[in-house]
């Protein structure tokens, strides 16, 4: 009789064999469970804009595209509405950019152009890490008790002398924009700083090479060959450093002063959208928590659309180096 | 025969180029002040974490290390004009909405991440979801507290739970992806084997996937925990604060984050004092898990 080739007994010790039924039974239960997991994500998503949306209804019935174009937040006079919220979330992220944009790009080169020993490097990026996480609101309150009074000094001289210019036509009387921005820009940095090293890290080591070859200086082949070749990936850094800012919230509440006006003064205090939630929401009656729910709303779309577009540019960018291999 | 003469000097007819270094020429000299301005900026970007060290230790650790640390870590947070105090209840709150955050999060997070790694990572559920979380991890904390507000709050009022489910929110997309990319680090030919001696998917990934991609997994995970340690912003209106310890999850809650804030602003000395240290707790308690995620996650192979 011939031997039935699937038999064990040929090798005792061997574990090897079909799964059995209950396996089976297991194996696909198991694969719905993690299924439902990763769609649960997507459901999440649309869960939380359902929800914020629902709650906004009638605050949009009410207020309508008017929310988005007038002045006055008066609970007493039952009147919401977010211009200057708007204007303080962007022109405070926008500050933020220039600056925490700035200093990541230049950390950025500083960390993968050659510029220092690796060890060294490991300890800067290791900065950079920490800078990342230290919570908001610890940045918040060494905003108050250090960053204000340090700036002040600068920013009264600079109102003395300038004042007719927008910028510094206003006192800084503690709490505004300047220490609000600036804290930020601390903020950001690390994530503008980390996704500009990936940029960086991306472009294979012969471009370097073929411009020093054609004997540039370390700087003209940063200039002229490295940034231009990583500058989507930097864009991506940017943009999402930008989203970031834009959803910052304790730091704000506790620097920016939270006044509804809208001045282009970096010393006049404002508000921003996240800033205005985290101060009244706490306190808010019914009909002001619907119109919070449409700020929020708002929020909610403005850094979703910038986050895509982030993701969008950092993939296209991952996409057109791996393509070039 | 050449008709170059290589023995002629003909200085006075070529000019060479001169290959010595020319610190003084336009070239070099904004090479160098580049550079200059390359190193201010990266220490100038440390700064402030710097003096952010030096206050925490400073004012916070005055308190923290001085000889009544034991009153500052247990007892109730003082009211007005009163002295003493600690931040007893928010440093237990904080840890238990964590907790909480944890037990929602990781789960569900590792769960989708084994789907998105290995068993269908081209779907078209898997590249939505995927998106979805890398944009989630741009999502603005407070809408969080928001979303929880209208979901839990509203029916069911200011609890440690809504605080955790707030907190879990945040923290699953990191632990997804995180969990994604270590899961996608175990090497094809041990799964190859293991399917090779009749093993199930399922059990391809318990026994093979799974333990191995263990330390990038952890790593994530503790990176998630400390981010959600540090949030401030989706607890203050889900949990609110409490001037006690917590005795049952859906009572409002105290957290270190909220104690900064409501401190932060207040005139008294004694307050702000105990605000700092709230701090210096808060960073000591992130600094842990982020030093964790490092240590768990050293490659073992």
């Amino acid at each position: 009789m011939a031997k039935n080739p699937f038999d064990r007994a040929g090798s005792s010790s061997s574990i090897t064999r079909p799964p059995s039924a209950v396996e089976f039974t297991n194996d696909s239960i198991f694969r719905t469970v993690a299924y439902s997991c990763a769609f649960l994500i997507i459901v999440l998503v649309a869960f939380i804009l359902w929800e914020i949306g629902k709650e906004a209804v009638p605050a949009m019935q009410r207020y309508g595209l008017g929310f988005w174009t007038g002045t006055t937040w008066d609970v007493n006079k039952q009147q919401f509405s977010v211009l200057p919220e708007i204007w303080g979330t962007l022109y405070s992220s926008l500050l933020a950019l220039l600056l925490g944009g700035l200093f990541g790009v230049s950390i950025a080169i500083f960390l993968t152009q050659d510029f220092i020993h690796n060890r060294l490097a490991a300890v800067f990026r290791t900065i950079v890490e920490l800078l990342a996480a230290i919570p908001s609101v610890v940045y918040g309150l060494w905003g108050i008790y250090v960053l204000i009074p340090l700036i002040r000094p600068g920013a009264e001289w600079l109102h003395e002398h300038f004042s007719w210019f927008p910028l510094f036509s206003t006192d800084l009387s503690g709490p505004g924009m300047a220490p609000a921005a600036l804290v930020l820009a601390i903020m950001i940095l690390p994530t503008v700083a980390a996704i500009s090293v990936d940029a960086f890290r991306r472009i294979p080591y012969k471009v370097k090479e073929a411009a020093y070859g054609m004997g540039t200086t370390k700087w003209e082949a940063i200039l002229k060959v490295m940034l231009p070749t990583a500058s989507s990936g930097i864009l991506a850094a940017l943009v999402l450093g930008f989203g970031r800012a834009l959803g910052e919230t304790m730091a704000l509440a506790m620097l920016i002063g939270n006044s509804n006006q809208i001045s282009l003064s970096l010393f006049a205090p404002a508000n921003t959208l996240a800033s205005l939630l985290a101060s009244s929401f706490p306190e808010a009656g019914p009909i002001e928590v619907q119109a919070l729910m449409y700020a929020a709303l708002v929020l909610l779309l403005i850094t979703f659309l910038v986050n895509v577009i982030g993701l969008g540019v950092q993939q296209y960018t991952v996409r057109k180096f791996e393509g070039k291999k | 025969m050449s008709d170059i003469d290589l023995t002629t000097t003909a200085d006075d007819e070529v000019v060479r180029p001169n290959l010595e270094r020319q610190l003084l020429e336009g070239r070099a000299i904004k090479n160098n002040v580049l550079t200059v301005l390359t190193w201010i900026a990266a220490i100038l970007a440390s700064v402030p974490l710097l003096s952010v060290i030096y206050m925490l230790l400073m004012r916070g650790g005055s308190r923290l290390f001085g000889a009544d640390f034991v009153e500052v870590l247990t007892a109730l947070p003082p009211a007005g004009f009163e002295m003493g105090g600690g931040i007893g209840p928010a440093i237990v709150g904080t840890l238990i909405m964590v907790a909480i955050a944890a037990l929602i999060s990781v789960p569900f997070g590792i769960l989708a991440a084994i789907y998105l790694a290995m068993l269908g990572p081209t779907s078209k559920v898997a590249t939505t979801s995927r998106f979805l979380a890398k944009v989630l991890t741009g999502f603005p904390s407070i809408l969080a507290g928001v979303f929880v507000y209208a979901v839990l709050v509203i029916s069911f009022g200011y609890s440690a739970l809504a605080g955790g489910v707030a907190l879990a929110v945040l923290m699953l997309p990191t632990v997804v992806l995180a969990a994604e990319e270590a899961i996608k680090q175990v090497p094809q030919r041990m799964k190859d084997a293991a399917y090779g001696m009749g093993c199930t998917r399922t059990q391809v990934i318990w026994k093979v996937v799974l333990p191995t991609g263990l330390p990038g997994i952890l790593t994530g995970v503790m990176l998630a925990i400390a981010g959600a340690a540090g949030e401030s912003a989706p607890l203050l209106f889900t949990a609110l604060f409490s001037n006690y310890y917590i005795t049952e999850v859906m009572e409002p809650t105290a957290s270190l984050s909220i104690l900064i804030y409501n401190f932060s602003g207040m005139p008294f000395e004694n307050q702000i004092e105990l605000a700092w240290t709230a701090s210096l707790v808060l960073v000591l308690i992130v600094l842990v898990f982020n030093i964790l995620a490092r240590l768990v996650g050293q490659p073992k192979v």
